[in-house]
């Protein structure tokens, strides 16, 4: 057994298996419910839901209590922008790769998920890479440590697709195109919106052949059907409204573009991805209905970031834009709620305003605010237990429940360190006897 | 009129700049905090403070309404000012060609006009100590004020340490074309071997110089790459070198050993067993961003988080540094982080404060709230490491500086947008 698979079998045990029908509370806890208010109470979770929220709540004699000795419970966190537990991310060497899909990359054993849990994250969306104008189909998932490939997806979820506007998209059309000297159209924002536009004119042919195809099938007309198109078949998805479009973007001017398109049309953006100049647009953001996930304070990393201010998730929010905070990276993913924090200070949003931009925002921008992203009765029982307030930057995750069932326990994370760092020497012991090669870590930060 | 003649010693001592901060919580980080205190700054420098002080009666009162005064921030490992934009080459000037550039002045380079300096001002952060990288030996770092018309008034020590680079033994690549890769080991500790062997070279070449400088004579020519390192040889400066994994500490524990030279250890990543010895020899450590993942798959998910409170249990002396240009702002949040992981809070102020001022020689000038150090102050709403709170103003050398910025200017600009 290597080192890895060792390590595996030991965190990927479950923590907490609950029967159907077990109900649990958690009683003596300050309660941040981000929809519903704030107080000291207990949660009733039966079946993996959140059956009651109070001050008080009607437990069976037989209820598992976990007392939460007076400290912080709020909702999980949801990332709407991330790349954890992926093995690719990017299919770049084609302008619009709408045919590939990160579901096929998803890794329910990377170690990105275990950490993302350790800081609070219950919920993300996994998306793929910004080298394409219109890039690859996404998944959200929860941090379902330990159980499968098709389990840690939110089943149910609306699926979507990544675009991206920008440097990103344009920058294998001059210079260092990463394709061995070859260039890929396009190189300028002007050629992006192109390509856009081109392919949505195709997706509607596409979308009117196969409506012409089946108004006339059924008439009972012998036909042959269109080819399907696997590039098209997910465009044709986003003009019915089916499937989300997230959206990498960063200027004023390429966001206005975008929302521009997508109106003639006649589709919505559901999220605008990154968005950090879209405090400069946003009275156009808000009247489209585009949601926004901005990072808390990257800036000037590259020249489309300079513009970019702290002030962006306030001043998005307080001109009426659904806004939440991403972390685009498996360290950032760890210390969303210090991030939301920083809206506090930058641009004077409330506790209870900072805390929605990493729950209840980001659920609702991914129409999953019927599943998760409160502390509701009805909704899953997602929660994090915190020592402190989690707007503090003293404050760190103690517990953490996915449909009610316990995914980390900082203590038993702890207890158990001693242990494995011994089982740790011995199977490195081991590899040096073999002498195996070297084994290439992972959970790297990425490029944006 | 009559003022003036009742405080003939004071008046003369107090300049125009003079001012009075009262009805405000003294933190002097040095000594115990004071509620409800007053702070005297005159000619630039902290007169006086206390519970009750008297106070030249010329001088300006600034009412800190319950608010709180600290020590302006330290960040003990900065770019700012060196690189604007960090993707466009041209506007950056980090990196220069060459292995051994002892002779480079990062000081030179610091554009004080760039918008990250009053950005990283705007978190309370007044000193910075900016360093030219690349290389094994990147070139001279400066202490600076992060304030100033130019970068000679910024400057409080325009050659404070010298940048090193120790070599590694890192299989691990990257590329923007293939992503992250790998070396293979035999060709990476081939690299190793032949970088510790220029390293040592050179210092053996600095040697020769020194002694042939130090013999005289008229065959002395002077070179100017080789001089700049005698006052490491000497003893009168320090090498601050980077090493982030246990090896590279031990092996920059052993070169500092074998040359016999001051070290200042820097973006530390781990120490493991090397811990005892950085503490018995009381080598100071400048940790790198302590918002890191952990370095290997298989490490605590905390290992990062929980390195400064390891390094304070051993008994080492330690500051933050950031090691960035767009994240130096986030200095406070770093030590506050190490706080939530087991470092006492006021470590953490020190690390962000005294401890940089005491590593970098210059606890006479900044660092912390005494009587004769430069009145280089905050005053805040609350504690300066927490982000909800707010840092209101700010003085450096006693001169009120703006915490205006990029940032703020564009945030009001668009706030305004009609709706």
């Amino acid at each position: 057994m290597d080192r890895r698979k060792f390590l595996r079998g030991f965190l990927l045990a479950p923590l907490a298996a609950f029967a159907a029908g077990e109900v649990t509370v958690i009683r003596n806890a300050k309660i941040l419910t981000v929809t519903k208010g704030s107080f000291d109470g207990s949660i009733l979770i039966r079946d993996g839901k959140i059956a009651e929220v109070g001050p008080t709540v009607t437990a069976p004699a037989d209820a598992r209590i976990i007392d939460a000795g007076g400290q912080y419970v709020m909702p999980g966190i949801i990332d709407c922008h991330s790349h954890i537990g992926t093995e690719a991310v990017n299919e770049g060497t084609v302008t619009v790769s709408s045919m590939t899909g990160i579901e096929d990359t998803v890794d329910p054993e990377a170690i990105g998920i275990y950490r993302a849990l350790a800081g609070g994250v219950t919920t993300a969306n996994i998306l793929h890479g910004s080298a394409n104008a219109i890039g690859g189909k996404n998944v959200v998932i929860k941090m379902r440590w330990g159980k499968g490939a098709p389990e840690i997806l939110l089943e149910g979820a609306t699926p979507g697709i990544k675009f991206a506007l920008g440097e990103n998209p344009k920058r294998r059309g001059g210079g260092d195109s990463g394709l061995g000297g070859r260039l890929r159209y396009p190189a300028t924002r002007m050629g992006v919106e192109d390509v856009i536009r081109e392919a949505f004119t195709d997706a509607r042919a596409y979308k009117a052949a196969w409506d012409d195809y089946r108004t006339r099938a059924a008439k009972g007309e012998r036909l042959i059907a269109p080819r399907r198109d696997l590039k098209l078949e997910p465009l044709v998805e986003v003009l019915e409204g089916k499937r989300h479009v997230h959206a990498h973007c960063y200027r004023a001017d390429e966001i206005l573009m975008l929302l521009r398109v997508a109106d003639e049309f006649g589709f919505k953006i559901r999220t605008l991805q990154h968005v950090l100049e879209g405090y400069k647009v946003a009275k156009e953001i808000k009247e489209h209905g585009a949601g926004a996930s901005t990072f808390s304070d990257w800036w000037s990393y590259k020249m489309e970031a300079f513009d970019a201010i702290p002030y962006n998730a306030a001043l998005m929010h307080k001109k009426g834009v659904l806004v939440s905070l991403n972390s685009d990276d498996a360290e950032m993913m760890r210390h969303l709620n210090q991030e939301a924090a920083k809206t506090i200070r930058y641009g004077g949003l409330t506790d209870v305003e900072a805390l929605a931009l990493i729950t209840i925002n980001p659920a609702r921008q991914l129409a999953i605010d019927n599943r998760v992203g409160s502390i509701e009765a009805g909704k899953d029982a997602d929660l994090v237990i915190y020592d402190k307030h989690p707007l503090s930057n003293y404050a760190k995750v103690q517990k953490v429940f996915i449909d009610g069932e316990m995914y980390f326990d900082r203590d038993k994370d702890m207890s158990e360190r001693a242990v494995k760092a011994a089982r740790r020497r011995q199977l490195t012991e081991k590899q040096k006897a073999a002498a195996a090669p070297a084994r290439p870590a992972g959970g790297g930060r990425r490029p944006q | 009129m009559r003022v003036l003649g009742l405080l003939v010693a004071v008046a003369a001592f107090a300049a125009d700049d003079s001012f009075v901060l009262r009805n405000v919580t003294i933190h002097p980080v040095t000594s115990a905090s004071i509620p409800n205190g007053t702070l005297v700054v005159t000619d630039g420098k902290i007169a006086a403070f206390g519970a009750r002080v008297a106070a030249p009666k010329s001088a300006k009162v600034i009412d800190g309404k319950g608010q709180h005064v600290y020590p302006g921030l330290i960040d003990s490992a900065s770019n700012i000012g060196m690189a604007e934009v960090s993707s466009v080459r041209e506007t950056s000037d980090l990196v220069e060609l060459g292995d051994f550039n002892p002779q480079l002045r990062a000081v030179v380079a610091i554009n004080p006009s760039s918008d990250h300096i009053p950005v990283t001002r705007g978190n309370g952060i007044t000193t910075s100590l900016i360093y030219p990288g690349g290389g094994i030996i990147g070139g001279q770092a400066a202490l600076v004020h992060l304030d100033g018309w130019t970068w000679e008034e910024m400057a409080i020590e325009r050659n404070v340490t010298m940048q090193m680079r120790m070599p590694t033994l890192t299989t691990g690549t990257f590329s923007s074309t293939f992503g992250a890769g790998r070396r293979p080991f035999a060709e990476t500790k081939r690299r190793y071997e032949e970088r510790l062997k220029l390293l040592s070279d050179f210092f053996e070449q600095a040697r020769a110089y020194q002694r042939r400088k130090a013999a005289g004579g008229a065959g002395f020519v002077l070179d100017r790459r080789l001089d700049a390192m005698l006052p490491i040889l000497e003893g009168k400066a320090s090498l601050m070198i980077f090493a982030p994994r246990e090896r590279a500490v031990k092996d920059a524990l052993a070169f500092g050993a074998k040359e016999n030279v001051k070290i200042v250890l820097a973006g530390v990543r781990e120490a493991g067993a090397a811990v005892k010895e950085i503490a018995e020899k009381r080598i100071p450590v400048i940790l790198g961003e302590t918002l890191e993942l952990p370095l290997e798959e298989d490490s605590p998910y905390d290992s990062a988080f929980t390195l400064p409170a390891e390094l304070h249990k051993a008994g080492v002396t330690f500051a933050f540094g950031t090691f960035s240009v767009q994240f130096a702002r986030n200095l406070p949040f770093q030590a506050a982080n190490a706080v939530a992981f087991g470092l006492p809070y006021e470590e953490a102020l020190r690390a962000v404060t005294i401890n940089a001022a005491k590593i970098w020689g210059v606890d006479s000038r900044i660092g912390s709230i005494e009587a004769g150090k430069w009145a280089d102050l905050i005053l805040t709403d609350g504690d300066p490491l927490e982000a909800r709170s707010q840092v209101k103003q700010m003085w450096i050398q006693g001169r009120p500086v703006s915490l205006e910025t990029r940032h703020t200017k564009l945030y009001d600009q668009f706030g305004k947008r009609p709706n």
